[in-house]
């Protein structure tokens, strides 16, 4: 995913484009931010109702609104802890390395906000120990910040392992508490996560930019863009058929076909996948649907993290779901025996029927198997290989069709478009 | 809780302890089957009156402690 920039919204790709604004720039282009040098309950309490007013939600997958997340974790009763999740382990996903190339000191705002709010003294960064050039962009803001004496807090940059599940927040969470980056099996999930016994806020790093943005322009400005459900901007990267890939800022409510056109999409594409590899494919018939978390549940996709990849007309639909199925499957944290056993299995199929090498009875086994595998794992890293799937044998269904009676469409044997992490791809090399 | 209302239990399997012995199944098959590789899948409405020491058991017989009973509300 080539890391560029093109114009949207603007609200957090504000600065030059190819550049790292220092804080001066920073300040220069977003104006200053006063967070009161001790601590000022009123302020806390008048700042938590601006975010809870905004409307935010959270921008890192599950869309739950910020202002009930900080409300949980300010009545704590230890002094919690402010986690920034910049893994990215999403691999059609370039938003939170934009982001924080672009404008590193918004991010880092957004979590002094929410550190002075709840009460923390301590922020750490995560970002993938496959992704230098991000992590070494917010050493330096962190470096440049300790310069300035302006941080009341802590803040340090931790590098968890590059792997898909890492990103998922009882698995980040457990790394940094116990350098055990597996997801965890809760019973209760309004518990908030802890690390050393302190209760941790866990946001996507777009997330807290925008909590940078209410801070100093105030909730009615947040709710200017957006839909009253679904307030504000939101960073969507978008590949496949169009003429310049990229990270876009645009308005959430925007149709989906609006998004992709301004990215430059070819016409006539096959299917758009949107949300992510857990996600959804959208047929070309809905590409009006607007580009807001319930427009896209509606229709039986999802929003996920923002994520559209256009899929060329002529590709396999079939191709693109197996190595996708195959790749999550190697995700898994290896946990649970539903997503051990039966995301390969459903790979399996699926690689089957990409080659035309179907039996009768493939096609009811991926529907059982996935009914099966569903809500069975400690995390939904196995349901969003099911939406995924699902989302395919109808999207697809004419193909599928003609796959599963040994007669593949004609694209099937054309390169595939998703784009997989090198590790993964030398996996696949080792095993077959 | 209301008048109509009485603490009722459900079971719950955590799926990362789970490792597929399969004497949930065999206890309980009211409300636990097995999917094709050995692992359970629960049926979550709550446990009939007189199964809840069936249930009991069920979770405290699980070699790996992989079953839970989740106390609910349920209409009489």
């Amino acid at each position: 995913m080539s890391p560029t920039t093109t114009a949207g919204a603007e609200r957090l790709l504000a600065a030059a484009p190819g550049t790292t604004p220092d804080l001066a720039g920073h300040l220069g282009t977003h104006g200053p931010l006063a967070v009161p040098p001790r601590d000022d309950p009123e302020w806390r309490a008048g700042m938590w109702r601006a975010v809870a007013e905004s409307g935010l939600l959270g921008r890192g997958g599950a869309g739950f609104p910020a202002g009930v997340k900080w409300d949980g974790i300010r009545r704590a009763a230890r002094r919690p802890m402010v986690v920034v999740n910049a893994m990215e382990g999403e691999p059609a996903s370039a938003k939170d390395r934009v982001l924080l190339g672009h404008a590193p000191h918004l991010v880092l705002d957004g979590a002094e906000v929410a550190a002075a709010v709840v009460g923390a003294s301590e922020v750490v960064l995560c970002v993938a120990d496959d992704n230098d050039r991000a992590a070494a962009t917010l050493a330096a803001a962190v470096a440049e910040r300790l310069r300035a004496g302006t941080t009341r807090c802590r803040l340090s940059v931790e590098r968890p392992p590059g792997r898909y599940v890492t990103g998922e927040e009882s698995a980040l969470v457990g790394w940094l508490d116990s350098r055990s980056p597996l997801p965890t099996f809760r019973t209760d999930k309004s518990v908030p996560l802890t690390v050393a016994r302190r209760p941790v806020l866990v946001h996507n790093a777009e997330t807290m930019a925008q909590v940078a943005l209410i801070a100093r322009h105030g909730p009615a400005w947040f709710r200017r863009m957006g839909t009253p459900e679904a307030p504000g901007s939101t960073l969507v990267t978008v590949s496949g058929a169009v003429r310049s890939p990229g990270v876009l800022d645009v308005e959430l409510g925007t149709p989906v076909a609006d998004v992709l056109g301004r990215a430059g999409a070819a016409a006539g594409l096959s299917a758009v996948l949107v949300g992510g590899y857990g996600g959804a494919w959208l047929d070309p018939s809905l590409l009006g649907t607007p580009y807001a978390p319930r427009a896209l549940a509606e229709v039986g996709a999802t929003f996920g993290v923002g994520i559209l990849v256009a899929l060329p007309a002529g590709s396999c639909g079939v191709a693109e779901t197996a190595r996708i199925a195959r790749f999550m499957a190697g995700e898994s944290a290896g946990q649970c025996g539903p997503c051990v056993f039966g995301l390969p299995a459903i790979a399996d199929d699926l690689e089957r029927l990409w080659a035309g090498r179907a039996d009768a009875a493939l096609l009811g086994r991926i529907e059982d198997r996935a009914r099966a595998i569903e809500g069975r794992g400690a995390c939904r890293h196995p349901d969003g290989v099911v939406r995924l799937v699902r989302s395919a044998l109808a999207v697809f269904a004419a193909d599928v069709r003609g796959h599963a009676r040994g007669r593949p469409c004609p694209g099937h044997l054309a390169p595939t478009v998703l784009p997989f992490p090198a590790r993964a791809v030398a996996g696949a090399r080792r095993a077959s | 809780m209301t008048a109509r209302q009485r603490i009722g239990v459900r079971l719950r399997v955590d799926p990362v302890a789970c490792d597929a012995y399969g004497y949930c199944a065999e206890l309980l098959p009211e409300r636990v089957t097995l999917d094709e590789w050995g692992y359970p899948i629960v049926d979550g409405r709550p446990v009939d009156a007189e199964q809840v020491a069936l249930a009991t058991r069920v979770a405290a017989e699980c070699p790996r402690r992989a079953v839970l009973l989740e106390q609910v509300l349920v209409d009489r």
